[in-house]
């Protein structure tokens, strides 16, 4: 133990020298924790509200299974793109091609499953083929996300502007193999199972979303490779002092929300039959807002999945609650565009708050 | 982490002034005329540098003398354009940080280089995670519970009360996170800590608490190279002095001959002692 001669304003800030005591500082960082005004906590507790609030006022509608499963359908999609997307924000880079990859995707999966199906379209096609032409969607989006990652971690190039133009890349691509019409001949069997089927009372697609979600969360809480997305958001420079590949880490980011983009374009495919070329231009900023509702740190460095789980919800809550109580969705832009910018603001008052010397 | 039972080191006291000195003990680090050139800037110009085990060695110099550059060179994070660097007596090639850390040199750098986001424990295991046994640890899970014990003791060997390792180094004040860094250089040097500047963001208190820490980590046997300005400090506590001027090395004090005085005047060509070629 370091002794030293107390002049109170000296020792002040710098309570270490008393020891003991190991129960209240512990209360002190778990109330930090839990009650910073932009954690995962504070955000579940604004979507408890929002659920409560609607469910009073129309008990019945809002909380018929029918409503509560399409929840999770509109929420499971860009669930899966919010997974990736948290963990590259957590390295303070931001993905703004995930729609765009999406529908990219899907068209490769169309076109794989055409190309193997006997007939003229892949409708009938078998699981076989289905399941060939899935694996081939998601390995575009894993591509996909190599290349920008590639290009992001050597060439330097930052990563809004390398997602900007692969945004607009992907889409291109997908309207020149397609000519710009949706291809609909998605084969039956993958749109009646996992794109609009369930298990037990369970959509195929909230199961597959969820499953994504359980595994992310284990991977950035518990795992090296999470430590290093923290790390290296954290203080980059730092990290490869130690020794961290940072470039390697930061491609390999990239490209798991390549993957996890080509994914979401599979289940896209699957519920929707066709591949909604036009649908996705705002899904980039609908998964980014649903990342930073959920607290993780535009700068970086900070995040968790279960804040991404929740900061999805929100604005499908809103809407479907909205539809429900008669009020025009409108508004749950709005809601949501206030909220946002309160949590960001949040964000910077923390940051500010830890950075004391 | 590797095990600290410091050998009992009964005093050894590096040679005197003069490098023709029968020395007892061989170096444990050497740079011998180290050149670096950044475009124009001749920044060393034949640099030499000498660490003895278990000691506390100053290096001085005036701002631009180039203190950082070979402090870089010795820690792998700059490549010098010729010259030679030996550990033990054996030359070694240091094209990146990790790689002087695999033969045991550790840097604290000025700006820490911790993650902030992170506890203390998460920033001494960063980059050397320990992972869990078996199939787990195959798939990279972290083994969080050992690496905290680990780091509390790292904390606890060095006297550093960091009251509660579970929060981010960020929001700790900054001499505990000076301490978090020295604690994370320590936990993995097993020959030399370079620390760049380790109290000039300090205030009094703190910097008495940096200062007892640097002597502990001596008293394990671990050479520490300090790179400092305040030179009643650098007389405080190194035992030896080497001094900087202009890209090389102009003299080598024991700490215990020299006042402030002698070391200015080193620093600032009053006083020339060896290398003026």
């Amino acid at each position: 133990m370091i002794t030293t001669p107390s002049t109170p304003s000296a020792t002040a800030p710098d309570p270490g020298a008393t020891g003991g005591g190991g129960s209240r500082p512990g209360l002190a960082r778990l109330r930090g924790r839990v009650f910073s005004s932009s954690s995962p906590a504070w955000i579940f507790l604004v979507l408890v509200v929002i659920v409560a609030v609607f469910s009073v006022i129309k008990p019945h509608q809002f909380l018929s299974s029918f409503d509560i499963k399409s929840i999770f359908i509109n929420a499971s999609v860009d669930l899966v793109m919010a997974v990736g997307m948290t963990f590259v924000i957590v390295t303070a880079g931001i993905d703004l091609s995930v729609g765009s990859v999406l529908v990219f995707s899907g068209v490769v999966a169309v076109k794989v499953m055409e190309a193997l199906a006997s007939g003229a379209t892949a409708v009938s096609a078998g699981w076989g083929v289905i399941l060939v032409g899935l694996l081939a969607g998601m390995a575009a989006g894993a591509a996909w996300g190599v290349a920008q990652g590639a290009v992001i971690a050597k060439a330097k190039v930052p990563p809004f502007i390398v997602t900007l133009g692969g945004f607009g890349a992907a889409l291109g691509l997908s309207q020149v193999l397609t000519n710009g019409v949706d291809a609909s001949d998605v084969p039956a069997k993958l749109g009646n199972t996992i794109g609009n089927g369930s298990l037990g009372p369970f959509p195929w697609l909230v199961i597959i979303a969820l499953v994504v979600a359980v595994i992310g969360a284990g991977v950035l809480q518990s795992t090296r490779f999470g430590r290093y997305t923290f790390a290296i958001g954290s203080n980059a420079e730092g990290a490869r002092r130690t020794g961290i590949n940072v470039d390697r880490h930061l491609l390999k980011v990239y490209a798991v929300v390549g993957l996890l983009s080509g994914l979401a374009g599979d289940l896209s495919l699957a519920h929707f039959t066709t591949t909604t070329l036009a649908s996705h231009n705002n899904d980039n900023l609908t998964v980014i807002t649903a990342v930073i509702l959920g607290g993780t740190s535009l700068f970086g460095g900070v995040g968790s999945m279960f804040g991404t789980v929740v900061g999805v919800l929100i604005p499908v809550v809103l809407d479907a609650g909205l539809v429900i109580v008669g009020v025009q969705t409108f508004w749950q832009g709005v809601a949501v565009g206030v909220v946002l910018v309160l949590a960001v603001y949040a964000d910077q008052l923390r940051r500010k708050n830890n950075s004391r010397r | 982490m590797p095990e600290h039972t410091a050998p009992a080191q009964p005093e050894p006291r590096p040679p005197a002034s003069q490098p023709t000195a029968a020395s007892t003990l061989a170096p444990i680090l050497e740079g011998r005329d180290i050149h670096v050139t950044y475009g124009h800037v001749e920044a060393l110009r034949g640099a030499s540098f000498t660490a003895y085990p278990g000691e506390v060695v100053a290096l001085i110099g005036d701002n631009g003398a180039g203190k950082s550059t070979l402090v870089k060179c010795l820690s792998g994070a700059e490549t010098p354009d010729s010259g030679t660097i030996e550990v033990e007596g054996r030359p070694v090639t240091l094209p990146n940080p990790p790689a002087a850390q695999a033969l045991g040199i550790e840097t604290v750098y000025q700006d820490l280089a911790l993650a902030t986001d992170l506890d203390g424990s998460a920033n001494v295991f960063l980059g050397r995670e320990m992972l869990r046994p078996g199939l787990l640890g195959r798939l990279g899970v972290l083994d969080k519970a050992a690496m905290r014990a680990r780091a509390r003791q790292a904390f606890l060997e060095l006297g550093v009360d960091l009251q509660d390792a579970g929060v981010p180094v960020g929001s700790l004040s900054g001499g505990q996170r000076q301490s978090v860094a020295v604690a994370r250089a320590v936990a993995w040097a097993s020959k030399v800590v370079f620390m760049d500047e380790p109290t000039a963001a300090l205030g009094v208190v703190q910097t008495g608490k940096v200062i007892d820490v640097i002597r502990r980590v001596r008293d394990r046997g671990i050479t520490v190279v300090l790179i400092s300005h305040n030179m009643p400090q650098v007389l405080e506590i190194a035992d030896r002095i080497e001094v900087l001027r202009l890209g090389r090395r102009v003299a080598r004090f024991r700490a215990d001959e020299v006042g402030v005085d002698d070391l200015v005047a080193a620093m600032t060509g009053a006083h020339v002692q060896e290398d003026a070629a």
